[in-house]
């Protein structure tokens, strides 16, 4: 009974900490704008400019490009994790946090939380903009489940890196940095161009680094394909990446706390 | 024993290779206020964060309420609030919204009425829902101490709480801290400024490179020095007491 009861004192805490960090998304709409209209920009470009020129093997490249944009917005969404997780630890309120009878990693798990949330509802957003731009899927609700899943699992393996990033960095600019090499990432994947297009060296990364695995599963799924292995690379990249952040993250913030 | 709020005995802590505490022993009695008072980087600010345990210490023992504070943190944290050196309110939310998620965290009954309460009693309930960042210094850290107040612990830590405000801001939170011991809670507030200790606090101690050098009432500390000599010499006003008459005429035109 104790146990449960602390359980759901936790669990209220936790509640407090992300509606706080939403309100503050809430109230700095630029951050959502800059979060979306980068991954939307990427689109236009792509989709209107350099798609006629890519073979892809498939007739419509918004089905195509869908699911690399969605990594992008979500790599640019988890600077933000950094940069909030950083002020607040600058500030005096964590210092009121630890100093108040909470579980000590409340106000962590308060981004952590935060994070899962606005990078949803970026996603949605990038989607429904997909969705008139011709983006069509022939996908199941199973399927779009599993989508769903892959993209949070995602979007926590990058907030714990994003949060080793913005316990450790020591000025905003630094906090942020991290993210620039994850944002790049799907550019040398097969989220824009098929990966046999390529030269070898950078063919056999590209085919090799997780974000092609990713990006093929989420494709696979939502044109109603069959993900063989993709998906199982997929989610080892993505619990692998997870776990192995968790760690150093928590060891960074027992440091600081 | 139970008359104590804080027991502190060889209280040690080192950051690397510098001894900020050299061995730190003191008592603050409940109900009092008690001031902690020493230059910048005397080690005020690693006591503090000993006693409300943000900081572990490497030797001594520190009884706050009865609990120690390694073994017993979360007791510790239970009933005490600590206002640090840096206001520790949120910036965008309002004031109203930063008192109810204290009383949020602190899992009280009716989080609206406590917020209401305190923004009243803290002369700030105009400016309730407006957000933090507009707030002046003063108004800032009178919501940081109404902060510390949800849930009504029985101890507070002010670490230096007038840092940075201008002299009317200071009165304003000086007589605050003054209204929460005549309501019995036990104050130890941290200060480099000599003036503050003398207005506020029943007991005042020195500390000076990692040790409590001097420890006592004003009176007592007075009595450290040599018996004062009777000397007939015209009193000139201090440039604060002018600069509060000037503002207080303007404000009566």
């Amino acid at each position: 009974m104790e146990t449960i009861k602390k359980h759901f004192r936790e669990a209220s805490d936790m509640g407090v900490m992300l509606g706080r960090s939403m309100r503050h998304i809430l109230r700095s709409m630029d951050t959502i704008i800059t979060v979306t209209i980068m991954p939307i920009a990427f689109m236009l470009l792509f989709v209107y400019v350099f798609g006629g020129a890519i073979q892809t093997g498939t007739d419509n490249y918004a089905n195509y490009l869908l699911p690399g944009i969605l990594l992008i917005a979500i790599a640019s969404g988890i600077a933000y994790t950094s940069y909030r997780l950083f002020m607040d630890m600058q500030s005096g309120i964590f210092e009121r946090f630890h100093s108040m009878p909470i579980a000590r990693s409340a106000p962590l798990w308060g981004h952590v939380l935060t994070s899962l949330v606005s990078n949803a509802i970026s996603v949605v957003v990038i989607i429904l903009v997909a969705l008139i731009m011709g983006f069509r899927s022939s996908a199941g609700v199973l399927s779009w489940l599993a989508v769903a899943g892959i993209l949070a699992l995602f979007t926590l393996a990058l907030t714990w890196i994003a949060a080793i990033a913005g316990l450790s960095a020591t000025s905003v600019d630094g906090a942020g940095a991290f993210a620039y090499p994850i944002i790049f990432l799907p550019f040398v994947s097969s989220a824009f161009v098929p990966t046999k297009s390529m030269p070898s060296g950078v063919r056999a990364f590209a085919e090799n680094q997780p974000v092609t695995s990713i990006v093929d599963a989420i494709r696979a799924l939502l044109s109603g394909q069959p993900v063989g292995n993709d998906i199982w690379i997929a989610l080892a990249w993505c619990v692998g990446i997870m776990l192995v952040a968790y760690v150093f993250a928590m060891r960074a913030y027992k440091k600081r706390v | 024993m139970q008359n104590q709020a804080i027991q502190v005995k060889g209280l040690q802590k080192s950051y690397k290779k510098l001894h900020v505490l050299k061995g730190v022993d003191f008592e603050v009695e409940k109900g009092s206020i008690f001031a902690l008072l020493g230059s910048n980087g005397a080690g005020k600010t690693t006591i503090v964060k000993i006693l409300t345990t943000l900081l572990k210490p490497d030797g001594g023992t520190a009884f706050v309420n009865g609990f120690e504070v390694v073994s017993k943190d979360d007791d510790v944290r239970q009933s005490i609030s600590l206002t640090g050196q840096f206001a520790a309110v949120d910036e965008i939310l309002t004031g109203r919204e930063n008192l109810i998620m204290i009383a949020k965290l602190r899992h009280l009954k009716n989080p609206l009425q406590v917020a209401d309460d305190l923004l009243t009693r803290f002369g700030l309930t105009d400016a309730a829902d407006r957000r933090v960042s507009t707030y002046s210094g003063g108004m800032r850290r009178r919501l940081d101490i109404a902060m510390s107040l949800v849930g009504k612990p029985q101890l507070i830590f002010l670490d230096e709480p007038t840092n940075g405000l201008d002299p009317e801001a200071r009165i304003e939170v000086w007589k605050t801290v003054k209204e929460l011991a005549n309501n019995g809670t036990t104050v130890l507030l941290t200060t480099q400024y000599l003036d503050e200790a003398e207005q506020l606090a029943d007991r005042i101690a020195i500390l000076h490179e990692g040790r409590i050098i001097a420890n006592g009432t004003l009176a007592d500390l007075k009595k450290l020095f040599p018996p004062a000599k009777v000397e007939y010499i015209e009193k000139q006003p201090s440039l604060e007491e002018i600069f509060l008459a000037i503002i207080g005429k303007k404000e009566k035109k």
